[in-house]
């Protein structure tokens, strides 16, 4: 039960700190809530989802940047994806990042773009890590024995 | 110059004054344009007033300067005549004394016998004396006395008449005589008028050159004054044509507009610059060349003056000379006449002498005159003898006959061929008598020269000894015989009798001369015997200092072997050419003083521009930061609302929930505050938008009259609360339908009844009434009742109340629109409607000296207002500018403690026919049992009864008014005599008109004729309605109890209530609306529910899933649009679809229209038989909800939205959150939806989509309420979608 609580803690303090840095934001919370007995992998599912998605975004973001001729339209409807599954998984800073990459493609600005998909890319591995390092840590709970405690 | 030197003092403390007002002048530019401008126009005037003057002055110093020349020249014409009268004078008297002296008789033979001088026309020549008198004396007449003439006329007439033998010849021969002298002299004095006009001329002309040239100076200034205006009023054009452009750029372009002005200017400035400096150059070149130019005309003028002086004394010398010539000529004829054509001679050297003597005055040029004989060799002994003296010989070749007069001293001639002694001799020259006049070398070349041409013939000059003056000698040779005019030499040698000398002082001539004539002073005069050109002989004259290029004219003294001239030059040295000078110099200063002037004027609009740009910079800035601030604002507004809304949705949940009765309480004040927050965060984002010019407003056909219900249904709990009668009226002329932007018409509406109810209080009513602009227009009995009414207030009753709605005073509402510029602009025809909507209250009022700043932006009546009152003043500013969208006016008129009336007008299109139909099908809806029935209003207020009857009749329901139950009573009681047709189904009593004493009877008797009515009509019943404004529970109560009053209808009437009531009053509708579902939970509500989640991205696709499922939903999901449809093409198994807007391939808006496409056809087929019901379902119409996410409202989903039905676009777009719940709500009520049934919410039922949401929504709190309405029929705008430009 110790090592139970020792992870629990640990666990509330990751992912507080991940709130409080502003990586994840009250998104998340939400998807934790509509996991129950009845799809009891959601979260994991639904983050999965988004990892496997955003890779391949960011793949076909970076080859149409890298095009010699950029077609700025379809660079932002990819950022416009990737916006979207970000914000549904609560990533805030990538999502707070594809926004303003957004800008960049309105304004057809090459260089903002390039710099921008860097740092959306550096965003997302930055989350991913967080993320499965969280998941992790609930894997462990659960395996433990013990209950996620949930984050108001 | 003195007052161009003032001139330029003013102006330098001008500039030393501007100088010190620089920096504060630099804010004024426009009053300092002006200045300028006034001062430019100043110093102009005074310049031209300066030409003026000068022109004015110069040409009378002309003017005078002739006058004097004419005075002049008419004071020495009178003198030159009168002298010559005198000469001719005295010429008679020496002749008549010589006749009388001699043998008349004989002289007169002999001068019949030497006619040979007459011409045979001597009449004519007396003609033409007369006429040359004639001539003279009309000449004179002008400006000397006639009698200096005259009297000389009439003189010599009487000699011609004392003559003893006046027989023609003689006569004619003296007139001749005289006549030679006379006409001389006429000649002479007509050619020195002549001279005299040339004179005057020249003088008019010099006056007219120096005139010509001032005008030149004035139209040069006058060019340049026109030249400076245009130049300013250029300027000032391209300023202000600069300073529109600038302002009406967008910001944007600002920037780069403004720096272009800025080198616009500075070129300019520095072309301004060029110009001034040729301006000024040019000026100095001007003044240089007019300097040389008046110099040059005034040594031509002098040059001229010289040369007419010059050439007036030479003729007058030569005329003056040939005169005494004539005499001597004359003198001749004398001698030859008397002396040789007599035997004896009847002239001796006493004779001679005397006669010459006293005609010595003839020839005052002489010094004297001598006859000399020719005597051949061969007759010296007998001549000799006879005169009793030997022939001498001049002592030295030289010399001639003004010798020294020693007779001793000449030896006796030496034998010659012949002599030509000197037998007769003037006294003065009695001493050459007997000397040999052939023996002088000149005088014998005289001689022979003389007798050969038979003319007058001149020495050179030499010195006479006596008077030490150069002199010449005249000789004429005397013939024997009468010579024809052609005689050869030989002839006239041999003809030759005697020679007659005359010396002649040339120095004294001229000097007399001269001393005739004025201004003698100024010019030297030199005469010279030019005979031999390289060595000229001085006869007049000293060699003085050379002043000038002399002026030569020649001198014919009727020799031709003898040439003379005359030179004469000015003793003085010319004056400098002041005038030139001064003009030059004058105009050197003016342009200067230009230069100067321009300058400064360069210099300060280069300051004023500067000053300019800086501002245009500064005010750039400003803007910039006000722009910032207010997206500041916006931005942050809308990031609260965002959240706001979750809240709201969050309370609406709660109080859904089972709280207790404290929890309730809290969540309804929570909830109530989060509604006011985002109202004002609306409000906020409004002016944003529409100071932005962003706002953009619609044109859908709407029903006017329902909008105003809904804007009363806003405000009937705060108006009931506060005993305020809430009213509305709309005018039958105004149609039912109308085009336009209905949100914002009500919002309008809404913040002026919003800002009547919050300042109204406890007392009154707001009146709201619709009228065409027009009608205001019309006389006053074709008005409707309620303008009528209203624009004639009047006290009625004793009670001090007025002809208004509640019976309180209030203000007069035509002032309120009286400043409406285009008040009736629209005439009838036109696609146009210009609507008058009046917002009338009897609040507090404004004060007077809040009124002005009543429409501004956050500014309230005055700041304790919003403490007092609260408000945020932003919604008249909002209404102001809707209303100037809206192609319309605001105004008002309010009074302290009276109340405030506002009016505005708005332009609406009117609607085509078939959406009438459409709206008109919706609005019947509720109410077709009502049509045709008849109801009695009971009210003492006839604005009131109007207002009763404008919805009763909405209603179908025609109405009759009676003012009181009085007469309420005597109308039942004859209505039931009377059967009409019509039924009268209903009596309404307004509370003021209702009292308990008259109620029964009348109660009484609408039972009695409801009972006859039963059995005779439709077995409505007859029901009575009490209108309350306020009525507590306990009056109600009481009221129902007694039966009196079938029930109560509390004010606002709305057509909805009003048609509930009656309804239910009736019992009619009861029927098939009693299946109204409360709202059970979310949970339920999904349950087993089939519903469709189309979204392209995989994340948001298996949220949304999630968040479905868990409240029981079975979720299907799809990729895309293409899918969806294929899925959704009827029959099919889904209850709703969730679907995403933004997708590759088939977007939601395509997706949707084919969805609903499909269903349409597949409605049509159920409709006329084709499909099998069983196929359908349940369904008898294909309608599945669609619900629409999206994720971020961009400006181009804003666009596809307007392709959407434009009543979903409208809630949509609505900002206005709480109003559209309520909206909603009251709908819903009246109109209850099951789940099955399609949406039927008025306004949507021809929607496409149902609603839309934020997609982030549905994964979040959003989405239980959203589905709740979408399902339950609520409807209910999760987030307001409208394109924030902002984010």
């Amino acid at each position: 039960m110790e090592i139970v609580g020792q992870l629990q803690k640990q666990y509330v303090d990751f992912i507080n700190s991940l709130f409080r840095e502003g990586y994840l934001d009250d998104q998340y919370v939400q998807l934790q809530k509509l996991q129950d007995d009845s799809n009891p992998e959601f979260v994991v599912e639904v983050v999965s989802i988004f990892f496997e998605d955003s890779e391949k975004l960011l793949n076909d973001l970076a080859s149409s940047i890298q095009q010699q001729v950029v077609d700025f339209k379809k660079v932002d409807g990819y950022v416009h994806q990737f916006k979207g599954s970000s914000s549904s998984v609560g990533a805030q800073r990538v999502k707070n990042a594809c926004v303003a990459f957004r800008n960049f493609c309105e304004e057809k600005n090459l260089d903002g773009c390039s710099r921008f998909l860097n740092l959306v890319k550096q965003e997302f591995y930055l989350v991913k890590n967080k993320l499965e390092t969280l998941l992790r840590l609930e894997q462990q709970i659960l395996q433990a024995g013990g209950t996620v405690p949930l984050i108001e | 110059m003195s007052s161009n030197c003032k001139q330029s003092s003013s102006n330098g403390n001008l500039c030393s004054s501007l100088k010190q007002k620089k920096a504060w002048e630099s804010l004024h530019r426009t009053a300092d344009g002006r200045k300028w401008k006034r001062v430019v126009v100043f110093l102009w005037l005074v310049v031209a007033l300066c030409g003026l003057v000068c022109a004015l002055t110069s040409s009378n110093g002309g003017n005078s300067e002739r006058k004097v020349e004419t005075s002049v020249s008419s004071e020495f014409k009178t003198q030159v005549s009168l002298e010559y009268c005198n000469v001719s004078k005295e010429e008679f008297h020496a002749l008549d004394s010589l006749f009388i002296e001699s043998d008349r008789v004989a002289s007169l033979a002999c001068c019949r016998e030497s006619g040979y001088e007459m011409p045979s026309s001597c009449t004519s020549t007396c003609r033409l004396k007369m006429k040359g008198s004639e001539k003279w004396h009309k000449l004179v007449a002008e400006n000397v006395e006639f009698n200096a003439h005259c009297p000389s006329r009439d003189e010599s007439i009487s000699t011609y008449v004392g003559l003893p033998l006046s027989k023609n010849k003689t006569m004619s021969f003296i007139s001749q005589l005289a006549f030679s002298s006379i006409s001389s002299g006429h000649l002479w004095y007509k050619e020195n008028e002549l001279q005299m006009t040339e004179l005057h001329n020249h003088a008019t002309y010099n006056c007219e050159s120096i005139s010509f040239c001032l005008a030149k100076i004035c139209l040069w200034i006058l060019a340049g004054m026109v030249a400076s205006f245009n130049i300013l009023k250029l300027h000032e054009k391209f300023s202000s044509q600069k300073h529109e452009i600038i302002q009406e750029t967008p910001r944007a372009q600002q920037s780069q507009l403004l720096q272009q002005s800025q080198s616009s200017s500075r070129s300019t400035g520095k072309w301004r610059k060029k110009i001034l400096v040729v301006f000024v150059l040019a000026g100095v070149v001007f003044s240089f060349w007019l300097f040389w130019y008046l110099d040059k005309d005034i040594i031509l003028r002098r040059k001229e003056t010289l040369g007419s002086m010059c050439d007036e004394r030479a003729r007058m010398l030569q005329d003056q000379f040939n005169v005494s010539m004539n005499h001597v000529h004359a003198l001749a004829l004398l001698v030859s006449t008397f002396h040789h054509g007599k035997q004896p001679s009847a002239i001796d050297q006493k004779t001679f002498e005397d006669y010459t003597e006293r005609t010595a005055f003839e020839r005052p040029l002489t010094s004297g005159v001598a006859y000399a004989l020719r005597v051949r060799h061969s007759e010296r002994k007998e001549f000799e003898q006879q005169q009793g003296w030997a022939i001498k010989k001049m002592e030295t070749e030289d010399q001639t006959l003004a010798q020294d007069c020693n007779l001793e001293n000449f030896s006796t001639s030496p034998v010659q061929e012949e002599y030509a002694p000197v037998i007769f001799s003037q006294k003065t020259v009695s001493h050459i008598v007997s000397i040999d006049m052939m023996s002088g070398k000149e005088d014998r070349e005289n001689i022979l020269r003389a007798r050969a041409s038979g003319k007058g013939v001149l020495t050179s000059p030499f010195k006479l000894l006596k008077s030490n003056h150069l002199g010449v000698v005249l000789t004429f040779a005397v013939y024997n015989t009468h010579l024809p005019l052609d005689a050869i030499p030989e002839q006239r040698i041999n003809a030759t009798v005697g020679y007659l000398g005359a010396s002649y002082d040339v120095p004294s001539l001229v000097a007399k001369l001269l001393h005739q004539l004025a201004s003698k002073q100024t010019i030297v005069v030199n005469v010279y015997d030019t005979t031999n050109k390289l060595a000229p002989i001085n006869m007049y004259g000293t060699d003085e200092a050379d002043t000038g290029l002399p002026h030569i004219s020649n001198l014919d003294f009727g020799d031709p072997t003898r040439k003379h001239e005359m030179q004469c030059r000015f003793k003085q040295k010319p004056p400098p050419p002041w005038q030139a000078i001064t003009a030059s110099v004058g105009v050197l200063v003016i342009t200067l003083l230009l230069g100067h002037i321009f300058h400064a004027a360069i210099n300060r609009i280069a300051k004023v521009e500067r000053g300019y740009r800086e501002m245009m910079e500064l005010k750039h800035r400003a803007e910039a930061a006000d722009v910032a601030k207010s997206q500041f604002l916006a931005t942050v507004s809308h990031e609260i609302r965002t959240p706001m809304n979750g809240v709201l949705g969050m309370l609406q949940m709660l109080m859904d929930t089972n709280l207790d009765a404290m929890q309730l309480d809290y969540a309804q004040t929570a909830h109530a505050n989060g509604k006011d927050l985002i109202s004002l965060i609306n409000k906020v984002l409004d002016q944003a938008k529409i100071e932005s010019g962003r706002l953009e407003l619609e044109a859908v056909p709407f029903d006017l009259r329902a909008v105003l219900d809904k804007v009363l249904s806003l405000f009937s709990r705060e108006s009931q609360e506060q005993g305020l009668e809430l009213a509305v009226y709309v005018s039958d002329q105004v149609p039912e339908v109308v085009i336009g932007d209905q949100e914002r018409f009500g919002q309008i509406i809404t913040n002026l009844v919003g800002n009547s109810i919050k300042f109204t209080q406890d007392k009154g009513h707001i009146f709201v009434s619709v009228h065409l602009a027009n009608e205001v227009m019309l006389p006053l009995d074709a008005r409707d009742e309620v303008l009528r009414q209203s624009l004639n207030i009047v006290q009625v009753g004793s009670n001090a109340s007025y002809n208004t709605l509640s019976g309180f005073r209030v203000v007069d509402r035509w002032r309120s629109w009286e400043n409406f510029k285009k008040f009736s602009g629209i005439p009838e025809e036109t696609e146009k409607i210009k609507l008058l909507v009046t917002v009338e209250d009897t609040g507090a009022g404004i004060p007077p000296e809040a009124q002005c700043r009543i429409f501004t932006p956050f500014m309230q009546a005055d700041s304790s207002t919003s403490r007092k009152y609260g408000g945020t003043g932003i919604g008249l500013s909002i209404s102001k500018r809707l209303v100037e969208l809206m192609g319309g006016e605001i105004g008002f008129v309010s009074e302290l403690n009276i109340g405030s009336t506002f009016s505005f007008t708005v332009t609406f299109t009117k609607a085509e026919a078939n959406y009438l139909d459409t709206m008109q099908q919706q609005c019947d809806l509720a109410v077709p049992e009502f049509r045709g029935l008849k109801a009695l209003v009971i009210d003492e207020r006839r604005v009131r009864a109007e207002v009763t009857r404008y919805h009763l009749k909405r209603l179908g329901i025609s109405v009759d008014i009676t003012s009181s139950m009085e007469s309420a009573y005597s109308y039942v009681s004859c209505y039931g005599k009377t059967s009409v047709s019509e039924h009268l189904a209903m009596v309404l009593v307004d509370q003021d008109s209702w009292g308990k004493d008259i109620c029964f009877p009348f109660h009484n008797l609408l039972k009695m004729i409801e009972r006859n009515g039963s059995k005779s009509n439709s077995g409505i019943p007859l029901k009575i309605f009490l209108l309350a404004t306020c009525i507590s529970s306990t009056q109600r109560k009481e009221l129902k109890l007694d039966r009196l009053v079938d029930n109560v209808i509390t004010k606002p009437l709305r057509i909805s209530a009003l048609a509930f009531t009656f309804q239910e009053a009736t019992g009619f509708g009861k029927m098939g609306h009693n299946t109204r579902a409360k709202p059970s939970t979310l949970r339920t509500l999904l349950k087993d529910k089939q519903i469709l989640v189309v979204d392209d991205n995989a994340v948001n696709r298996r949220v949304a899933e999630g968040a479905l499922k868990k409240y029981g939903a079975v979720v299907t999901c799809v990729e895309g649009g293409k899918v969806a449809v294929g899925l959704l093409k009827p029959p099919h198994k889904f209850d709703a679809c969730f679907m995403d807007l933004q997708m590759p391939g088939m977007d939601g808006f395509e997706a949707t229209r084919q969805i609903r496409s499909l269903e349409s056809e597949c409605n049509k087929k159920i409709d006329s038989g084709e499909a099998s019901v069983d196929m359908s379902e349940n369904f008898a119409h294909w309608h599945t909800p669609i619900l629409a996410m999206t994720a971020d409202v961009i400006q181009a989903t804003n666009e596809e939205c307007m392709k959407w039905p434009s009543q979903l676009r409208h809630l949509a777009a609505t900002s206005d959150f709480p109003l559209a719940t309520q909206l909603c709500h009251d709908l819903s009520e009246s109109n209850p939806c099951s789940f099955h049934v399609e949406l039927r919410l008025g306004d949507f039922r021809s929607a496409m989509g149902d609603i839309m949401i934020n997609s982030t929504a549905i994964k979040q709190e959003y989405l239980p309420t959203s589905c709740l309405s979408l399902f339950s029929g609520h409807m209910y705008c999760a987030v307001p979608l409208r394109s924030e430009p902002y984010t």
